[in-house]
């Protein structure tokens, strides 16, 4: 157990994140996707975030995820998948990306070499500490976001009900 | 889970920061080049993952769990998001018979 480990989950983290926006078929870029979102947990696990670490596993890897599988399912995409932007469109999205990197590195050697991250309480991602500070300083908006899903779950029925005079 | 956590001790802030900008980025190239909408969807939910693990390495830094909760914030929002977009993206696969962004092109001129 050394710094190694953090080195080699972010590795397979930007492995992976390159394989689900290079892979041709949508179905494998939900599988690499799933295998990223596991090494954020496994990320999350590394900064002693447990709560995080399971909301990601269970929110992300299983709800949204299986989300993201069902619709690619429902929808059939056989014929449309010829289809591809043209070499140099790809080639200028590429170079885009690589300048927001540079950007973003070079203002980061602006600043000073940081110090090592230290825990410096160690029950500071634990369910019982963010459930306080949950339901305390942040009750307003818990209650709000609750008002959110209501409402995108009416939209999201809404939206993807066929329409009753047509049908 | 505590030799787990000390594996932690020494890694530079830097160095999270390095890994979600490169991640982030991995997600805005993805929206570039890609024409099937659920996988620039994907690429979206990269860039929120991105976020959401710089905001836990901040969080740890500065020992305040405001941080962690914002991150919990932001999946219930994912979630939400995921759910009208997949919706609107059905719909739009009725219509088209495609998810392809580039029949969906009338908003531009």
């Amino acid at each position: 157990m050394s710094i190694s480990l953090f080195y080699f989950v972010a590795f397979l983290s930007i492995f992976f994140a390159l394989l689900v926006i290079f892979a041709k078929n949508p179905v494998h870029s939900v599988l690499y996707l799933i295998v990223t979102f596991f090494t954020f947990t496994i990320h999350y696990i590394l900064l002693n975030a447990q709560f995080l670490a399971i909301v990601n596993f269970i929110v992300y890897m299983g709800a949204i995820m299986v989300l993201f599988l069902f619709v690619l399912m429902l929808l059939n995409l056989n014929e449309s998948q010829g289809t591809s932007k043209s070499a140099i469109v790809k080639m200028i999205g590429v170079i885009a990306g690589m300048c927001l990197v540079i950007t973003l590195v070079g203002s980061l050697k602006a600043l000073h070499v940081s110090d090592p991250l230290v825990l410096q309480t160690q029950d500071l991602g634990l369910v019982k500490n963010l459930g306080k500070v949950l339901f305390s300083k942040f009750l307003l908006p818990f209650e709000v976001s609750s008002l959110l899903l209501l409402s995108a779950m009416v939209g999201a029925v809404l939206l993807a009900k066929k329409d009753i005079k047509q049908a | 889970m505590e030799n787990v956590t000390q594996a932690l001790q020494g890694v530079p802030l830097n160095h999270y920061i390095l890994l979600s900008a490169i991640i982030f980025a991995i997600g805005v190239i993805g929206v570039l080049i890609r024409r099937n909408a659920i996988v620039i969807f994907m690429s979206i939910e990269l860039m929120l993952n991105a976020v959401n693990l710089l905001l836990t390495a901040f969080s740890v830094h500065h020992n305040d769990a405001s941080g962690q909760i914002f991150v919990f914030f932001i999946m219930a929002l994912a979630a939400a998001e995921v759910a009208v977009g997949l919706a609107i993206i059905v719909m739009i696969f009725r219509n088209t018979n495609s998810t392809d962004v580039n029949i969906l092109n009338k908003l531009k001129w």
